[in-house]
């Protein structure tokens, strides 16, 4: 298989699972918290943060083993690692590579920044997010998170 | 709500309005009020459309409302009530709650006012208000008083984009101008927004001035207060100076902001517009609930 000298250092390779690659320094340990995969789970995943890039600069990168995400769980972290790359691999190979697209309906990620919303309350809702103009709006009480605010604060 | 929709609905109330109807168009319905925080008026109000088609209601009795206390969750109670009534009229502190309400609900869900969000059945009516007066295109609409907070002339702002060429005038003591991003929506949804200082300088131009309630916590202190109460008292004198056709709107209750001697000015319509809170009503409760 194929692996920049770099990546090999500090992530060894996976049989099968999903590597995401080219996330926003720092933000790897909220892409695991974002695909709802943290402890108290049985997932094998690996964290590597603030890598050296081989396009240059740094960069985040989680290899999750034995499971293949699918397009609607990674565009999830679109939202704070806009430049990731997803590859599905199978047998050491990658079988699949895409950019992640951040979604026009955010299900259950964003918490709601406006604390009289009903998703903040103990109702058995789901937040949900769609897309505006201006950044994200709230589907319950049309608060918007635009694009000048650090959206991280509210995964 | 589109265009269509609010234009369709006003329609119906406007036959509500005219009394035509027989009064039993909902005969063997049943609706549910469901207020979670008090407002004497919009229950009133629905209660009397309902009773008007020959409905029946059912209130949330103190019973519920303790069950509620002891930390039902709004969804199981929504659930519940579902199975009492054909149709259910909800308000409730937290914003967003009539939508999840309609989520969980097996019967159409009224939002009768949610929080600081969304009250529509008083954008309708105001809408419908303004309506009776003239055509709802190529008007000047003057918002006074609290344009931050008030969901009211929020609400009625971005109804009023729907319709073509409404130019809006914001009369606002400083720090309680509309917020910028809902000016940035308008403005992109078309809407041409002038702030103005003074209501003086303003008030020759305009059709429609809806007047909202200053609450006194707003301001630093008790004299800010009392000086723009002063300075934005509308007053006959003042009116002498608009157009014979404008009208004088305001959501009610009123404190200090129009002068008692207004009243009985033909341009005073903020009492007409609160009874037009029935056929409004009227008109969402016959669209929900007729077979
Ligand atoms: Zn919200």
């Amino acid at each position: 298989m194929k692996r920049s000298v770099s990546d090999g250092i500090v992530i060894s390779p996976i049989r099968n699972g999903t590597v995401i690659d080219h996330i926003t320094p720092g933000e790897g340990l909220t892409v695991i918290r974002i695909l709802g995969i943290q402890d108290g789970t049985n997932v094998t995943f690996t964290v590597a943060t603030n890598v050296t890039s081989s396009r240059g600069g740094r960069k985040d990168m989680v290899k999750i083993e034995n499971r293949e995400l699918v397009k609607s769980e990674v565009d999830k972290i679109a939202l704070i690692a806009p430049d990731a790359k997803i590859s599905i691999i199978r047998d050491f190979k990658v079988v699949a590579k895409k950019p992640v697209e951040v979604p026009s309906d955010i299900v259950g990620v964003i918490k709601c920044p406006n604390p009289n919303c009903i998703t903040n309350t103990r109702e058995p809702a789901q937040s949900r997010f769609v897309v505006h103009p201006r950044g994200f709006r709230c589907q319950y009480c049309d608060t918007i998170i635009s694009r000048e605010m650090d959206i991280g604060d509210y995964i | 709500m589109d265009r269509e929709e609010i234009d369709a609905l006003l329609t119906a109330a406007a036959k509500f309005d005219q009394h035509e109807f027989t009064g039993h168009e909902l005969d063997d319905k049943i609706l549910a009020v469901l207020f979670f925080e008090p407002s004497t008026r919009t229950r009133m109000s629905f209660s009397s459309a309902m009773m008007r088609l020959g409905g029946k209601i059912l209130n949330l009795g103190s019973v519920e409302a303790s069950s509620i206390a002891k930390g039902e969750t709004l969804s199981d109670t929504i659930r519940v009530i579902s199975g009492y009534a054909d149709a259910i009229v909800i308000r409730h502190p937290k914003e967003g709650a009539a939508r999840l309400a309609s989520e969980v609900a097996s019967v159409p869900v009224i939002n009768g006012g949610d929080g600081a969000g969304q009250h529509p059945s008083q954008t309708l009516l105001d809408l419908f208000t303004i309506r009776k007066s003239m055509r709802l295109e190529n008007i000047d609409v003057g918002l006074q008083g609290d344009l931050r907070y008030g969901r009211t002339v929020h609400s009625l702002a971005d109804a009023l984009t729907k319709y073509n060429n409404i130019r809006l005038h914001t009369i606002a003591p400083e720090g309680l101008d509309l917020p910028n991003h809902m000016k940035q929506d308008l403005t992109d949804a078309g809407m041409e927004i002038i702030v103005h200082e003074s209501i003086e300088e303003t008030i020759p131009e305009l059709d429609v001035l809806y007047v909202t309630r200053l609450q006194r916590e707003r301001f630093p202190d008790p004299a800010a207060f009392a000086n723009f109460a002063a300075t934005y008292r509308i007053t006959p004198e003042l009116l002498e100076r608009a157009k014979p056709s404008m009208i004088v709107l305001h959501p009610l209750p009123r404190v200090d902001e129009i002068d008692p001697a207004v009243d009985g000015l033909p341009c005073a319509k903020y009492f007409q517009q609160a009874h037009y809170g029935v056929p409004v009503r009227m008109a969402m409760l016959h669209e929900v609930m007729s077979p």
